[in-house]
């Protein structure tokens, strides 16, 4: 099996996604944790349908996918983030509704032009073997980008995520904030999808962060400790997915799941041993 | 001029108004107390002040001298973030944020400013504990140090003592009074805790279900029409109306025998 995995790195292609992997894990993961926080763990995943959308339109008209998917997905979380604050609406209705309105165009476009093929199927399920060269120059780009604003506003997103109207009423200017997190959630999910296919990218932005959580007490400790889980992961997943010829997506969330069960059960212990030291 | 003055003021939710006619000046080193029922508009008021919320009506000013980055904030505990992992340290330094300009990662000063801060409150020992498993008592010197450190003139207190046991209480009062006396910063503090406000306070600003009854010193309010039906368990629906009628007495005519006096 060794020789398997060793066999595996050989191969310039799965090197190639490896490192994008890791890039765009990293970045949904610290993300993810905001997200989580301020309860907006339903964007991600009404985005990546968004995302799909955009795909199925892209192909239906010859257009590079990422090119036509990103500026798309922004616009549309712009104007999820501007819903779930001011609308009549509520907010998860907004989102219910912006996601399965793109998913139902987006079958309808494929539906009425290439039909349900291989592309399509990958953008729904995710493939590394689909990212053309020009995907994978992208997404690096992208991800560099994502991770060097997010370190950049660190303790202002904290300061948005943990109380945004003590942030507000000190004089932060929360907008740009909020603004700057729907813009790298935009560019994570879009760049994430074509690995992780659109149906289980979400799962990448909420799984570490929420996994993480159950140990860590800090919040920076919690954006490294996912930042590490989410890297495993989709580094074991990968693994797997080559072994055994799997689905990427599919693994790499397999391997969330048995992390996050782990990290669940060491807390429980923990929680036991503390109770069991208290005296009566 | 006065540190903040509002003229007139008041406030409407979806076109309803639930506070108006207030009027009221701040000086430097003022402890105002805010009282009034549940619903009265006290925290809407404080959002007013801080500029979170518009008023409808009338005009909040400033002096020269203050500016938005230069106020702190103990904002009404919110259930959200009970379940959030952050350290002390991290939630209290957050506070130094807003006099950083565009500088994107903390300095040697708000280290420091955020340590001594720590440390005056008296929360040390817990400075690298998780916020979430710290008793309400201990959030809430947490939040009071973040807010320290976001200002050096002004503090805003929204129902700080708020779901504390009497002990607790007491000290974060005594402390509340340190910030005031000692580092001269002007406290507004909402409260519904009448006997606290005329012991602690300088100034009290008494809102009634939908407008303001009394605004002065505190040695005014013990005479006050306000005061003594709020000491005779009266309710707030009725306060209002009998400070109408009292505008035509001299308040030295009032009753004063249900007073209560603690200092
Ligand atoms: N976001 C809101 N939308 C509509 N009405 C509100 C809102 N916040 C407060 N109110 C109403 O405004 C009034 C004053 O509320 P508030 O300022 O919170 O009172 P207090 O802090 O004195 O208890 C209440 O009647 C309340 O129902
Ligand atoms: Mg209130």
């Amino acid at each position: 099996m060794l020789s398997l995995i060793a066999e595996m790195f050989t191969y310039p292609f799965m090197v190639r996604a490896l490192c994008m992997g890791v890039l765009v894990a990293l970045c949904a993961a610290v993300l993810g944790v905001t997200l989580v926080l301020k309860r907006y763990s339903m964007i991600g995943d009404g985005l990546s349908h968004v995302g799909f959308g955009a795909l199925a339109i892209a192909t239906a008209m010859n257009a590079a996918p990422l090119v036509v998917a990103v500026p798309v997905v922004i616009a549309a979380s712009f104007l999820l983030l501007h819903l779930t604050e001011n609308s009549k609406i509520k907010g998860d209705a907004a989102i219910a509704l912006i996601s399965t309105g793109a998913l139902a165009v987006g079958v309808m476009v494929v539906s009425m032009t290439t039909g349900m093929n291989t592309d399509v199927y990958n953008y729904l399920f995710g493939s590394i073997l689909s990212m053309s060269q020009e995907d994978v120059a992208l997404t690096g780009v992208v991800s560099a980008v994502v991770l060097v604003l997010f370190v950049v506003f660190y303790h202002r997103i904290f300061a948005v995520t943990f109380d945004e109207t003590f942030a507000r009423a000190t004089g932060l200017n929360t907008k740009l904030y909020n603004t700057v997190i729907a813009l790298l959630t935009a560019l994570v999910i879009v760049v994430g999808m074509r690995m992780m296919g659109s149906l289980l990218i979400s799962s990448l932005v909420v799984f570490p962060a929420v996994t993480s959580m159950r140990i860590c007490i800090t919040f920076r400790s919690v954006m490294i400790c996912s930042a590490i889980v989410s890297a495993v992961c989709l580094v074991a997943g990968l693994v797997i997915s080559y072994l055994y010829a799997a689905p990427t997506g599919a693994s790499i969330v397999l391997c969330n799941i048995a992390a996050f069960l782990i990290f669940a059960a060491v807390q429980k212990g923990r929680e036991r041993l503390q109770s069991g030291r208290k005296p009566l | 001029m006065s540190l903040i003055s509002c003229e007139n003021l008041s406030f409407a939710y979806e076109g309803v108004t639930v506070l108006q006619g207030v009027n009221f000046k701040i000086e430097q080193g003022d402890y105002l107390c805010i009282l009034g029922e549940n619903g009265a508009g006290k925290s809407t008021l404080m959002k007013g002040l801080l500029g979170l919320k518009k008023p409808s009506g009338g005009s909040v000013t400033y002096g020269e001298e203050l500016q938005a980055k230069e106020i702190g904030y103990l904002p009404q505990q919110t259930p959200v973030q009970k379940d959030f992992p952050a350290s002390v340290f991290e939630v209290v330094i957050s506070g130094c944020l807003s006099g950083m300009g565009r500088r994107p990662f903390y300095g040697r000063e708000e280290k420091e400013r955020a340590a001594r801060m720590i440390g005056l409150l008296e929360i040390t020992d817990l400075r690298n504990r998780c916020y979430r498993d710290l008793s309400g008592g201990q959030q809430q010197r947490v939040l009071l140090a973040r807010a320290l450190c976001a200002t050096k003139k002004v503090i805003l207190l929204d129902e700080p003592v708020a779901g504390l046991d009497p002990l607790v209480t007491i000290n974060m009062y005594k402390l509340i009074e340190r910030i005031n006396r000692k580092m001269g910063i002007t406290v507004i503090m909402v409260s519904h805790d009448i006997q606290a406000a005329t012991i602690y306070a300088t100034r009290i600003l008494h809102l009634g279900e939908d407008r303001q009854l009394f605004f002065g010193t505190k040695e005014e309010y013990r005479h006050s029409a306000a005061y003594h039906s709020f000491m005779d368990g009266g309710k707030a629906v009725h306060m209002w109306k009998k400070a109408a009628a009292s505008e035509s007495r001299k308040p030295a005519e009032e009753k004063g025998g249900t007073e209560s006096r603690r200092e």
